[in-house]
């Protein structure tokens, strides 16, 4: 299998002393469904933002898809966004528009200026927007204004402006740290599916364990700033979970494989 | 311990008081302000007002006159806050955190509405009636700047507060400047902008009046022309068809913004 | 890797029935009542925009001409300031009187306007007489300051006590506004438990009501303190109220001294400009406090 992302020696500094993240390595394979889980703080987020340059690293290499990332101009830079999906921990939608203006905002990244900028979209991508939402389960809430919605709807209008990129790669930060367990499992469920039947690679950040291991194939431990782990989902035991959360043993709640580790 | 934070409460409660006390009586003395006076001038106004201050039958036939100024200063008002409204979303564009381009135009921008907005409309229309005489450009230009900058104010505060998060999703999608500002900026913040063009409409027909008395125009100077020549039934016309249209303008704003927001 | 999950998988192949479907449905946009009052609202302030220009009074003047020498006298008047007519430290202490009107009347107002503010404050007042002075603060509010001035001085004669009397007039209905806003943003609860306790209503406003709103109430006072400030500029300039504004007045009517408007112009915009970074940092401290 390709490998479609790798991340190489990327740090970030913030001001004079924080240090973000420092010399952070790591490859993402071509479907991978990959989940980075660390304390807060850790440098999760930053992270995921370096990728996509919403973020720029301080140093370091990031190769997308064969694409040179950092090195990119604004224009080439653009046209990289529109294959990588972003979803927010707080939804980022347009509250006062609809479900289906929010979801063909993912449309834009391949608009020229005037046709973005009057929001013009083709009756092929409203028909998209339309399907895609149905598999959503949000048909019933197409020209609902986003406000309405609660959160497990609002993340899913999210990740339909993802899709309708029609992406390689959803980056997630954080999507169900907002969410109730009920929406919350509703929401890795479709992500999950995403990976599966439409090969699409899901990197998401995640702060609860069980959830990450779970659903995810490979499982990336942050700890300030530095991966501390890298390997599968089955592979990881407890000693590794208590090293990326750099806690004292027996002081961290998590589900390990159906039994209680304590 | 307690005992110790609200004594110091009370101290600091104190001094405050004291300050402002001292800052008053230095006030009184040095603008020379007569407490009495102060006093019995008010029920001295209120039976003048009551003898004086009311429209007669004669006077109605000078209010197709009042009225015609009256629109003059209505439409002045409008035209000045709605084509700096557009000039403000395009400095606040600039001049907010969420979507300036670089620094140095964020700066730029936020430095001329700040100087825009801290001088006076009545200080503008002393100075373009030198070079507009008295035209209906020297109002016009008077509220346009005023408004320009308190706008560009209300605007940033607006973008900065409302369409963060969004403006940061639609970049991510790979979308360029004028498409995000289009898409996600504009709609989530065109309720709140609404609401402050409205206000501002408001405060520019009451600054018109101000403007007008300066200038000599508008309605400000009919009621100028009227007091001065002790016209007071007159003058109090003025003044109701001046409170009816704010009140109108406040009761058609109140609704919009029920409505939009 | 590519198996396929128990709940239904994300194919986006077409299927015609389902496409229908989905078409007939977007077919259906609703009208939203808040979409067309905005665009209602763009338009009219468009076309009163344009009609306006088209009625303009401009008295044969040359708008070209008429640009650019007020750009040459902005230049003159911000790059070569001087003071012929009045010397700096007349100038100086003309700011302060004007400071001292705005000081005054935020004082005044904010005195008279705490006591209205309660009572116009639905929860801690009643309902009809809460009606009726916010009745009458917006008939007040409506008239603009410089005629309640004008008003006051055919009374009191033009000057200081005028102009404090007609501006606080405006200060109070702005303040009593903001007051009882802030006041009725209390939770009922919390009034509720001191009814309960055996309170009475100055007990209650003073215990409850006041500390809890405290901090709103510092924030708006000191926002018509700025206010206040450019106000008493302008009736100094149009009423006769004495400070700044009657020099900047003296020298544009009497005078024509351009280089000396420029002077009194940095006069004043430091002190606006002093006022507002004050009134952001207030503002910004409460935000955290509260």
């Amino acid at each position: 299998m390709t490998t479609l992302l790798e991340v190489k020696n990327v740090s970030k500094q913030f001001g004079k002393d924080t240090k973000a993240l420092s010399n952070v390595t790591f490859s993402v394979k071509e479907g991978e469904f990959v989940s980075v889980i660390g304390p807060s703080g850790a440098g999760k987020s930053t992270l995921l933002r370096c990728i996509n340059r919403m973020v720029d690293a301080s140093s370091g290499e990031i190769i997308f898809d064969d694409a040179y990332v950092h090195q990119l101009n604004k224009k080439e830079l653009k046209k990289v966004r529109t294959k990588i999906g972003m979803i927010f921990q707080h939804y980022n939608l347009v509250n006062r528009l609809s479900v289906i203006e929010n979801t063909l905002h993912g449309r834009l990244g391949y608009k020229s200026t005037l046709a973005g900028a009057l929001g013009l979209y083709s009756e092929d991508e409203k028909l998209q927007a339309a399907r895609i939402l149905q598999i959503l389960g949000l048909e019933e809430q197409i020209y609902k204004r986003s406000d309405q919605l609660s959160g497990g709807q609002k993340q899913r209008v999210g990740i339909a402006r993802a899709l309708i990129q029609d992406p390689k790669l959803l980056l997630c930060d954080e999507p169900i740290a907002s969410l109730d367990p009920n929406s919350s499992k509703i929401i890795m469920d479709h992500l999950r599916n995403i990976c599966t039947s439409m090969g699409i690679t899901v990197v998401v950040n995640l702060h609860q364990v069980d959830v990450a291991l779970k659903y995810s194939d490979r499982i990336i431990g942050v700890n300030s700033g530095k991966v501390v782990f890298d390997g599968t989902a089955k592979s990881i035991t407890s000693n590794d979970i208590h090293q990326i959360y750099g806690s004292d043993e027996g002081k961290l709640i998590f589900d390990l494989g159906g039994s209680h580790v304590s | 311990m307690s005992a110790d934070v609200f004594a110091k409460k009370r101290r600091n409660s104190l001094l405050l008081l004291l300050i402002v006390g001292v800052a008053t009586i230095v006030s009184i003395i040095i603008t020379e302000y007569n407490m009495a006076k102060g006093f019995t001038s008010v029920p001295k106004a209120v039976q003048w007002a009551l003898s004086n201050f009311y429209p007669t039958k004669d006077s109605l036939a000078k209010l197709p006159d009042i009225l015609v100024k009256l629109k003059e200063t209505l439409l002045i008002s409008i035209a000045a806050t709605t084509v700096a409204a557009v000039l403000a979303f395009i400095f606040a564009v600039l001049g907010s955190n969420t979507t300036k381009v670089n620094r140095f135009f964020g700066s730029i921008s936020r430095g001329i509405a700040i100087i825009f907005r801290n001088i006076d409309v009545s200080v503008w229309s002393m100075v373009l009636l030198f070079s507009f005489g008295q035209s209906s450009f020297t109002g016009y230009f008077a509220l346009f700047f005023g408004s320009f900058g308190f706008l560009t104010r209300a605007f940033i505060e607006t973008i900065d507060e409302v369409s963060g998060s969004s403006v940061e999703a639609l970049q991510a999608t790979g979308a360029n400047y004028l498409t995000v500002i289009s898409q996600s900026v504009i709609p989530s913040t065109i309720p709140q902008m609404i609401s402050w063009v409205l206000f501002m409409i408001e405060t520019n027909i009451r600054n018109a009046t101000l403007v007008g008395l300066l200038t000599g125009s508008g309605i400000g100077f009919t009621f100028n022309l009227y007091y001065k020549s002790l016209n007071y039934d007159i003058a109090s016309l003025v003044v109701i068809t001046i409170i009816i249209s704010i009140l109108c303008i406040e009761f058609i704003s109140n609704y919009v913004r029920r409505v939009i927001l | 890797m590519q198996a396929e999950g128990p709940i239904k998988t994300f194919s986006l192949q077409t299927d015609k029935f389902l496409d229908n479907q989905l078409r007939e449905r977007l077919s259906k946009k609703p009208f939203s009542k808040s979409s067309i009052a905005i665009r209602t609202c763009g338009l009219l302030l468009i076309f009163l925009t344009i009609y306006a220009f088209i009625s303009f009074d401009y008295k044969d003047v040359n708008f070209i001409d008429a640009l650019l020498l007020t750009l040459d006298n902005l230049g003159k008047m911000f790059f070569e300031p001087h003071l012929k007519h009045f010397s700096f430290s007349h100038a100086l202490f003309q700011v302060l009187v004007t400071l001292g009107l705005a000081f005054l009347t935020t004082i005044f107002g904010a005195i008279i306007a705490l006591l209205l503010g309660l009572l116009a404050a639905e929860n801690i007042s009643s309902k009809p007489l809460s009606v009726v002075i916010k009745g009458t603060v917006a008939l007040i509010r409506a008239v603009p300051t410089v005629l309640w001035v004008l008003i006051f001085a055919v009374a009191a004669g033009l000057g200081s006590v005028a102009a404090v009397i007609g501006m606080t007039f405006h200060s109070i209905s702005y303040l009593v506004k903001a007051y009882s806003e802030s006041f009725e943003e209390l939770d009922k609860g919390a009034i509720e438990a001191l009814q309960a306790s055996g309170a009475n209503w100055w007990q209650i406003v003073f215990q409850a009501v006041i500390p809890s709103s405290i901090t709103y109430m510092v924030s708006w006072t000191f926002l018509r303190f700025e206010i206040n400030f450019a106000v008493a500029v302008a009736m100094g300039a149009a009423a006769g109220a004495g400070g700044i504004g009657f020099d900047m007045f003296m020298a544009s009517g009497f005078y024509f001294d351009l280089r000396e408007i420029g002077a009194i112009t940095y006069f004043i915009l430091i002190v606006a400009i002093c006022l507002e970074i004050f009134a952001t940092r207030i503002k910004k401290k409460l935000k955290v406090l509260s």
